[in-house]
């Protein structure tokens, strides 16, 4: 914990309204001014308690607070070394640590994931004996979507027509494994537009999980790196937001690491998958697609990448598309990493309370650029019993209108 | 107050208060040692977080039956320390009073919990085409409850009132833990007037009746950049001579600017002394009338760059380098104290050329910013913590620009309130005369000095003569001369 960073803050208040736990509870050590508070105190040699590690752990790392902020303060890097120091001065309970170790020994390998296919599809049925158990194997029971076909790629797509641009793309673990549609699609985009997409094979976790949970990510990191590298790609497009938002930081991860890897970091051009369409201009013609879409904002997208206006950008240049606003679109929806996992409850009050302003506005589709988001937002769509709404990626609606498909290819979840 | 006072306070709190509404942990205590002003911190002896005014009054009457003071906290965005707890006693924070229990349209009000954001008011009634007009800065974050006990300003309050303007009616719990309503229909002594801005030390408001306004038909916003301070001033005594009452007009100085640059990058014209941001709102044909003049009395006297905001976007970024001001500060200095003060419009000049000096003298760089409509001046006061002796000075060049506002016939705050942070200098405004009548009034309400103690006044007089709690009935209730309220 940086006390330089520590220090950038002012005491304002301005990060408290849009932080989800401050949102929740209205306590100032759950909120942003508090967590920097706490860490303040640790530095000036307060040990990490049971209590301070609790409302450091209780932050999402949305990142909300660090779009409100008008002093700067780096709340992304403070939370982040902040849970580094959570991880080797607190020691958790049995229960905690196994279900952590669960989770990370599985999620970030795509082989391990695959595995668990046939036990997941049993998961709904057996959602009451693991929520015995512990109530994060209930939500994680909770969170799997349907069974999606397995798609395969090839490791190269050729750009249709003439060839604009050639790009990698990040297939991501959780992306891949329970929605590979979406990566189909994505990849279809691109080439759509005139890109030559490179999808390395073997290519790894990013390493994100890691690195949002206060984990070294490094070996994740220079392994992407090198991947990418081999590739010989313009850019590394990322249709995941958390992904995306760890690439982008892997140059500051790696900056202590020999090798030369923080310039080799520098020099890897990762793009959201927004971001890069809205820079590289459309080409393709886009066919009428008469749908009412709400979209959600990302937190790894809205507030670690800035990227807002791109995604809307792009659905509203379809014809025929509708665009509607959720309310309070900038408050996370609990997913968050590993959240819901590791925090069960308030992940499911924030899923609650963002499926009720998705479902207010009446759109025919939800339209989210992250996993974790589309699967925590469908099942708490499913919990309130309001009937659910299809959920998609932006990739998807793309896909469906430059395909001239019609919205009825817009499947529902 | 001794710790097993309070150890017995939060057990009885707890059989009162929902689970997890009292927090007694050393570590969860001290976030929240400080409002907004940093520069005094005390790590309050227990938090409480009712959900209910009848919590809250229970809260209240609890402590009364101890003689523990009480301090309440909104969203603890507060500028002048009003907020700041005490070690001996309980800090009452209204954040989970935030609900919306009353849009009545129709007679264009709101009754609302003191936890809800000034901002959210706004927003409920927006799509009706209606607002909450008093917008302190930290709108989107500071509490009505706050607003209220501090008489909250802001940009607009210019042309449309502060707080106080706005406030139909309040329920309170009063010192001694009953619920009451004020109106502001009620006949006689106008109690809603004096809660209004009493920064706590008569009560806790648990409920506000808002006043609706009606959005204007049109909204022009202007942003002026002139070569110096003076120019801005002159241009902003030039619009007020002529008649025109903007909704706002603000200034901001180079310094100001580049603080907000860096923050918001706002985008402001290069090379500015001053930014003046006038806008005006009302029927279209009045604004659009007035805008002509504007612009014609801002390039007379002499703004080299004039732009207007064509839609709600432009106006937003014209208004976010202002708004987010303060806190911007904080990317150009490692330190700096917020002062708010008010000078006659006229004294303008002469205030800013005085405040120029005191930069001088002491080597302390001052940014200013201001509501330029009604004279009310933010000057920030940059130093550097690490730098010995920096702050000692920065404290020094913050009061004399005081003491220059009370020479020039101003005040010592214009919207930021006394809190703990401005109470000495009362003196400098008062006589102990006006003093011991304030005194007066905060007896009738509170007469075992049990509210918010420590603040607003220099020091115990009358009914708190003898520093601490006085114990059976006051002097002044007993001799016929005040009464409890």
């Amino acid at each position: 914990m940086d006390p330089e960073l520590i220090k950038d803050c002012v005491h304002c208040g301005f990060c408290l309204p849009t932080c989800p736990t401050y949102v929740l509870w209205g306590e100032e050590m759950d909120s942003p001014r508090g967590r920097i508070h706490l860490m303040a105190q640790h530095v000036e040699g307060t040990p990490v308690t049971p209590e301070m590690a609790g409302h450091f752990d209780a932050c999402l790392g949305c990142m909300a607070c660090v779009t409100a902020c008008p002093s700067g303060v780096r709340y992304d890097r403070l939370i982040e070394q902040t849970r580094a120091v959570v991880e080797r001065e607190h020691v958790r309970a049995p229960g905690e640590r196994a279900i952590r170790e669960l989770v990370f020994t599985l999620f970030p390998y795509r082989r391990r994931l695959r595995a668990l296919r046939l036990p997941m599809r049993l998961a709904t049925r057996l959602r009451p004996f693991l929520e015995r158990v512990h109530p994060s194997l209930g939500a994680m029971a909770e969170l799997v979507p349907p069974p999606a076909r397995p798609v395969r790629l090839p490791p190269r797509v050729h750009a249709v027509g003439r060839r604009r641009a050639t790009v990698g793309m990040l297939v991501g673990c959780v992306q891949s494994q329970f929605f590979p549609q979406v990566n189909a699609a994505t990849a279809r985009v691109l080439a759509l537009e005139g890109c030559d997409v490179v999808i390395p094979p073997r290519q790894g976790c990013c390493g994100a999980l890691s690195l949002h949970s206060g984990r070294d990510a490094r070996r994740f990191a220079t392994r992407t790196i090198e991947t990418f590298e081999r590739a010989g790609v313009e850019a590394v497009v990322v249709n995941v937001a958390g992904c995306g938002s760890s690439m982008k930081e892997y140059a500051e991860v790696l900056k202590d690491e020999p090798g030369g890897w923080a310039e080799r970091a520098a020099a890897l051009r990762v793009r959201d998958l927004a971001e890069y369409l809205v820079e590289l201009g459309p080409v393709a013609p886009r066919h009428p697609l008469p749908v009412i879409v709400a979209y959600h904002d990302a937190c790894h997208l809205a507030h670690a990448q800035g990227v807002r206006s791109q995604p809307r950008e792009l659905l509203r240049a379809i014809p025929g598309l509708e665009l509607r606003e959720i309310a309070e679109s900038a408050v996370c929806c609990g997913s968050a990493g590993t959240y819901n996992l590791f925090q069960p409850g308030p992940a499911r009050d924030l899923g609650d309370r963002k499926a009720r302003h998705v479902l207010a506005t009446r759109a025919d589709v939800l339209v989210s650029a992250n996993p974790g988001c589309s699967m925590q937002i469908a099942a708490a769509m499913r919990r309130s019993g309001e009937g659910g709404m299809r959920v998609a990626h932006t990739a998807e609606v793309l896909d469906a209108s430059l395909r001239g498909l019609g919205a009825r290819a817009l499947g529902g979840r | 107050m001794s710790d097993a006072v309070l150890d017995r306070l939060a057990v009885r709190f707890a059989e009162l208060l929902p689970a997890g509404a009292v927090i007694t942990d050393p570590v969860r205590l001290r976030t929240y040692e400080c409002d907004g002003l940093t520069l005094h911190r005390a790590m309050p002896g227990i938090v409480v977080l009712p959900e209910t005014a009848e919590q809250v009054a229970a809260v209240v009457r609890l402590c009364g039956e101890y003689d523990v003071p009480f301090v309440a906290r909104g969203s603890g965005t507060g500028l002048s320390g009003g907020a700041l707890p005490r070690t001996d006693g309980v800090l009452i924070v209204t954040s989970r009073m935030r609900r919306i229990l009353e849009i009545d349209m129709p007679n264009r009000r709101a009754v609302v919990e003191p936890g809800v954001t000034n901002l959210a008011i706004t927003e409920a009634v927006r799509e009706q085409g209606y607002y909450y007009a008093p917008d302190p800065s930290s709108q989107q974050v500071c509490s009505i409850g706050g607003n209220v006990a501090e008489n909250a300003g802001g940009a607009h309050c210019l042309k449309y009132g502060f707080t106080v303007n706005h406030i139909l009616g309040l329920e309170i719990v009063t010192p001694d833990g009953e619920i009451v309503e004020l109106s502001a229909l009620d006949p006689g002594y106008d109690l809603l007037g004096a809660f209004v801005g009493s920064e706590g030390t008569l009560g806790i408001a648990t409920k506000i009746t808002v006043r609706l306004s009606r959005a204007p038909e049109a909204v022009t916003t202007l942003l002026a950049a002139f070569g110096s301070i003076e120019g801005g001033g002159a241009a902003v005594s030039a619009i007020i001579a002529a008649g025109i009452v903007p909704a706002a007009i603000e200034m901001m100085d180079a310094l100001a600017v580049e603080a907000a640059e860096a923050a918001v990058g706002c985008a402001y014209p290069e090379g500015a002394g001053a930014v003046l941001i006038v806008e005006l709102d009302g029927p279209r044909a009045e604004v659009e009338h007035q805008f002509t003049a504007v612009e014609r009395i801002c390039r007379e006297t002499g703004a080299f760059e004039i732009r207007v905001a064509a839609s709600t976007e432009e106006r937003a970024a014209i208004w976010k380098g202002r708004k987010s001001a303060f806190a911007a500060v904080g990317r150009i200095s490692p330190a700096y104290i917020v002062q708010d003060g008010v000078v006659p419009r006229t004294a303008l000049p002469e205030v800013l050329a005085g405040i120029d000096r005191l930069q001088e003298e002491y080597g302390i760089r001052v940014a200013n910013v201001f509501h330029a409509g009604d004279g009310n001046l933010h000057p920030l006061v940059l130093f550097d913590d690490a730098a010995p002796g920096e702050g000692e000075r920065a404290a020094t060049v913050s009061g004399r620009i005081l003491d220059l506002c009370i020479e020039h016939g101003g005040s010592i705050t214009g919207e930021h309130g006394v809190g703990v942070d401005k109470s000495r200098y009362m003196p400098k405004m008062f006589t102990e005369e006006d003093l011991d009548t304030m005194q007066l009034v905060r007896c009738a309400f509170d007469p075992r000095s049990l509210s918010n103690p420590g603040k607003v006044f220099p020091t115990p007089r009358l009914c708190g003569e003898v520093p601490g709690v006085r114990k059976g009935v006051h002097p002044l209730v007993e001799s016929g001369r005040a009464e409890q309220f």
